[in-house]
C-alpha cells in the first residue's frame, strides 16, 4: 500500500490538465460564472470536445468507448476535472442508462443507443419515482399493457406520471419502469422501457424547487406508445435492471473530488472574508474547528471510496457499501453549503436570481447564490434513494440484521 | 412567579392568529412577496388599526397600550406562524424601541405615527466589514454647525424599501470597532443623499444596500447621547433578537406540524411513514427542540427586564439554542416531506428558509456563544 503517483501517472495528470485548460469551452467557463442557468448545448458542449478526445466515457468497457484507465487514472480524472471547476457529465445516460445496456441489453439495443450516449447526441431522462413511490420505488403503479398497433407491431401503452425527472425538460428519451403485471408482488411485474420523449402523449411539466430554480419535472404519459422492442431485459424482469442502476446510481454520487474542490473553495472564502473579532473567519476558533471537522470527514471518505474503487477493479461490482458514500458524500455536500450560507454573514439573505447585475453588485461575489445553493442541496440527502432508505440497505445486505 | 400569559395576552394572541388566518393565507403571502411592492400596506393598516398591535408595546401615556415584551412575543410568535414579511420587527421593535428611549418631542411624534400605521422604519446598522460585531461601525456623522453630516454604507438592510424613515448607527468618534464614539440618528429616507439599491431576500422579505452621502441632518436626528449610544443600541438589538427568537418559535411550531401531518398522510411500503420507529424518533427530537426553543423565548423576553448583563446573558443563550433548533428542525422537516420538502408550492420550504435566515439574524450561533462565553464563564475563571 501506497499514496505514491508513478511518474506515468504524474505524465498523465499533466496531460488531463493541459487537456482541459486547452479544449474547456470559454463560453461555458463564463456562464459558470456568472451563475447563469445553462441550455441543453451547455451541457453538451464540453462532452461532446471529450468525446472527440475518447475521453467522455472512461468507466465503460472497451469495446464500447472506455478508456481502460487504471484505478488511479480515474481518480486523477476527477481530481483535475474538479481542480478545474469543468461541468460534470451528465450521469443519466453515461453512468446510469449505459452500465444496465451493456449487462442487460441486446446486441442489437447496445448498438443502437451507446454510441449516441457516449457521443454526447442524446439526452436521457430517468422515469423512476412517481408521486405514490418514492422511497418505496416497486410500488410504481405507471402501467404499461400490450397491445397490437395498426402496423401490425407489438407496442406497450403506458400510461401514468413520474415525477422529480431531472433535467427532463431537455430529454430526448427516457428510461423508465413500468407495471406490466398488475396482479404480481410489486418488485416482480415492473419492466425497464425505453421511451422516445417526442412520442405523442408525453407532457413534461416543471417543478420549481424552493430555491427557485427548475431542474426537475413531473412526466406525464397519456397512452404512450412503446415498441416492444424498446424494453431492456426481459418482461416483468426490470426490477434487475432498476438495482443495478441505482447501486451505479450511489457510487457516483459521493462526489468526493468535487467536495474537495469546494472545501478548498470555502479555505479561501474564509480567508478573507471578516470575522467579528476583525481578523479572517479562517482564523475565527469556532468556524476554523468547523472547517478542520469536515475535512476529516471528507478525507475518511476518500479513502472509503478509494478502498471501494479498488475493489470493484479487482472484478465486484459496486455493492451495498457504496450506500456509505451514498450518505457521507452527501452529508458532506450539504455541510459545505451550510458553513459557505454560514461564512457570507449578511450576504447570505440577498436573492438576486434572474435580476441580473446590471444594477450593481450586492455583496461579495463569493456570497452570490450561497443560500440558493444551501437550500437546493438538502436534495441530495433525499435522491438516489434517501439517506434513511441508505441505512436500511446497509443494515439488510451489508450487516445481515 | 408566573410563568403564565395574562387574559389581555391570551386575547392579544387570538386576536392577532384570527386576522392572520383570515387574511395571511399561504397563496396571498405568495402573491404579495411576488408583487412589485413586496409586501401590503393594506395589511399594516389593519395591524394600525384593526387590531391595534402597532401600539401594543408602548407605554400608554406615548399613546399604546401599556405593554412590554410579553406582548411583543405573543404578536412575534403569531407572525412566525403566518411567515410575515412586514416589517413589524423593525418598525415597533427596533423603531420604537429608540424612538421610546430618545425623549424629545420628535420622537414623541412619531411614535403617534408610527402607531398609526403612517411612518415606518428599518434599522441602517449592518456594515459589509464588520460581520456581526455591532460596534464595527465605518459610517461616520461629522458635525456641521448645527447638525451633523452622514456618510458611509450600510449592508442588508432589512425593510428599507419599505421604511419612510432610518434608524442609522454613525461614528461620531473613536476607533473603527470601538464601543466609545458611536451615536444613533434618525434620518428621513427621502433625505438628499440617500441612496437605496433594492432587493427581495430567499425568504421572501425585501432588503436594501443603502449609501449615505454627505447626508444633513439637523440636531433633533440624533437619538440618544452623542459618542455614547452604544449600550443603547445592545438595548434595542437585544430586544429585537428576543422578538425575533419569538417568530423562531412561531416558524418552528409550523416546521413540526406540518412534519407531523405530512407524515401520517404519506403512505409508502404500505403504511404512513409516521409509523416508522426511525422516523418518529426524529420527530420527537424535533419536538424536543422546539420546546426548548419556547422555553429560552421565555427566559429571554424575560431577561429583557434585568440589568444589562443578565438581559445580554439571556438573549444570547436563547439566540444559541434557536439558531440550532432552527437548523435541526428546518432540514429535518425537508427531509421528512422528501421530494415534496423540496418544491416551492409547499408552505414548508419557505418556513425552512425563513428558520434558516433567523439563524444569521443579528449575530448567528457562534457569534452568540462566544458572548454567552464572555459574560457567563470568562468572567468566573
Amino acid at each position: 500500500m501506497d499514496l505514491d503517483f508513478a511518474p506515468e501517472d504524474e505524465a498523465f495528470r499533466q496531460e488531463v490538465r493541459a487537456f482541459i485548460a486547452e479544449n474547456y469551452p470559454k463560453a461555458l467557463r463564463e456562464k459558470q460564472d456568472r451563475g447563469e442557468e445553462l441550455g441543453k448545448e451547455d451541457y453538451f458542449s464540453w462532452h461532446r470536445i471529450l468525446a472527440k478526445k475518447g475521453w467522455a466515457t472512461p468507466s465503460w468497457p472497451k469495446e464500447w468507448g472506455g478508456t481502460d484507465w487504471t484505478p488511479t487514472q480515474r481518480y486523477i480524472w476527477s481530481e483535475e476535472n474538479a481542480r478545474a471547476d469543468t461541468l460534470a457529465i451528465l450521469p443519466f445516460g453515461v453512468s446510469m442508462l449505459a452500465p444496465v445496456l451493456w449487462t442487460f441489453g441486446t446486441e442489437e439495443q447496445k448498438a443502437r443507443f451507446l454510441p449516441g450516449i457516449r457521443e454526447g447526441q442524446v439526452w436521457w431522462c430517468q422515469g423512476y419515482s412517481e408521486p405514490g413511490a418514492g422511497s418505496d420505488l416497486a410500488s410504481l403503479k405507471t402501467r404499461a399493457e400490450r397491445i397490437k398497433g395498426d402496423d401490425g407491431k407489438e407496442y406497450y401503452l403506458v400510461n401514468g406520471q413520474k415525477t422529480w425527472t431531472t433535467l427532463g425538460q431537455f430529454a430526448d428519451w427516457g428510461f423508465f419502469l413500468v407495471r406490466t403485471d398488475p396482479d404480481a408482488k410489486p418488485q416482480a411485474g415492473i419492466s425497464f422501457l425505453l421511451i422516445d420523449m417526442k412520442t405523442p402523449g408525453i407532457t413534461v411539466r416543471p417543478i420549481i424547487t424552493l430555491e427557485g430554480g427548475h431542474e426537475v419535472n413531473d412526466v406525464f404519459l397519456d397512452n404512450v406508445k412503446v415498441p416492444v422492442e424498446n424494453r431492456v431485459f426481459h418482461e416483468n424482469q426490470g426490477w434487475t435492471c432498476a438495482k443495478a442502476l441505482l447501486a451505479h446510481e450511489r457510487s457516483g454520487i459521493a462526489g468526493v473530488a468535487r467536495s474537495k474542490r469546494n472545501l478548498e473553495r470555502l479555505r479561501q472564502v474564509a480567508r478573507t472574508e471578516p470575522a467579528d473579532d476583525g481578523g479572517v473567519l479562517l482564523a475565527d476558533p469556532f468556524f476554523k474547528r468547523k472547517v478542520a471537522e469536515l475535512e476529516i470527514d471528507l478525507t475518511a471518505l476518500e479513502f472509503t471510496e478509494l478502498r471501494t474503487l479498488a475493489g470493484e477493479s479487482s472484478g465486484k461490482g459496486p455493492g451495498p457499501e457504496s450506500s456509505i458514500l451514498k450518505i457521507k458524500g452527501t452529508e458532506i455536500q450539504q455541510r459545505l453549503t451550510e458553513l459557505a450560507l454560514e461564512a457570507a454573514g449578511h450576504y447570505g439573505a440577498p436573492y438576486l436570481r434572474g435580476l441580473g447585475h446590471n444594477l450593481g453588485a450586492v455583496g461579495p461575489d463569493e456570497a452570490h447564490g450561497v443560500a440558493g445553493a444551501y437550500f437546493n442541496t438538502r436534495k441530495t440527502s433525499i435522491y438516489g434513494g434517501s439517506n434513511e432508505i441508505q441505512r436500511n440497505i446497509i443494515a439488510k445486505m451489508v450487516l445481515g440484521l | 412567579m408566573d410563568l403564565s400569559f395574562t387574559e389581555e395576552q391570551t386575547l392579544l394572541r387570538d386576536s392577532v392568529a384570527a386576522y392572520l388566518g383570515d387574511a395571511y393565507g399561504f397563496d396571498a403571502r405568495r402573491a404579495a412577496i411576488a408583487s412589485p411592492a413586496g409586501w401590503r400596506p393594506k395589511v399594516w393598516s389593519a395591524f394600525a388599526e384593526e387590531l391595534g398591535i402597532l401600539g401594543a408595546s408602548f407605554p400608554e401615556e406615548l399613546g399604546g397600550l401599556g405593554g412590554g415584551p410579553i406582548e411583543t412575543m405573543v404578536v412575534m410568535e403569531e407572525f412566525g406562524r403566518a411567515l410575515v414579511v412586514e416589517p413589524y420587527l423593525g418598525t415597533v421593535v427596533i423603531g420604537g424601541g429608540f424612538l421610546k428611549r430618545a425623549g424629545t418631542d420628535k420622537a414623541k411624534a412619531l411614535i403617534e405615527d408610527l402607531i398609526a400605521g403612517k411612518a415606518v422604519f428599518a434599522f441602517a446598522q449592518a456594515e459589509s466589514q464588520a460581520r456581526y460585531r455591532l460596534s464595527n461601525i465605518a459610517t461616520k456623522a461629522v458635525k456641521t454647525g448645527a447638525g451633523y453630516e452622514i456618510s458611509g454604507q450600510k449592508a442588508v438592510v432589512i425593510g428599507a424599501p419599505w421604511a419612510t424613515h432610518l434608524i442609522v448607527t454613525a461614528r461620531t468618534a473613536g476607533g473603527q470597532s470601538e464601543e466609545k464614539g458611536v451615536s444613533v440618528f434618525l434620518v428621513d429616507k427621502t433625505a438628499k443623499g440617500v441612496t437605496c439599491r433594492d432587493y427581495p431576500t430567499v425568504d421572501g422579505r425585501r432588503a436594501s444596500e443603502i449609501t449615505f452621502e454627505k447626508v444633513v441632518v439637523g440636531p433633533e436626528a440624533l437619538i440618544g447621547p452623542l459618542d455614547g449610544a452604544y449600550p443603547l443600541i445592545e438595548t434595542v438589538v437585544d430586544e429585537a433578537i428576543a422578538a425575533t427568537c419569538a417568530e423562531a418559535c412561531g416558524v418552528l411550531r409550523k416546521l413540526h406540524e406540518g412534519t407531523l401531518e405530512y407524515t401520517r398522510g404519506r403512505k409508502q411500503f404500505g403504511q404512513p411513514i409516521s409509523a416508522f420507529q426511525v422516523l418518529q424518533h426524529r420527530m420527537v427530537d424535533m419536538f424536543i427542540q422546539v420546546e426548548q426553543s419556547v422555553s429560552m423565548s421565555v427566559m429571554a423576553h424575560i431577561a429583557l427586564g434585568g440589568d444589562a448583563e443578565a438581559r445580554a446573558k439571556g438573549v444570547s443563550a436563547a439566540k444559541v439554542q434557536i439558531g440550532r433548533a432552527c437548523k435541526f428542525v428546518g432540514q429535518n422537516a425537508i427531509q421528512l416531506h422528501g421530494g415534496m420538502g423540496m418544491t416551492d408550492e409547499m408552505a414548508i420550504g419557505h418556513y425552512f428558509k425563513r428558520a434558516t435566515m433567523i439563524e444569521g439574524e443579528f449575530g448567528n450561533t457562534d457569534h452568540h456563544l462566544a458572548r454567552y462565553e464572555r459574560l457567563s464563564l470568562d468572567q468566573a475563571a
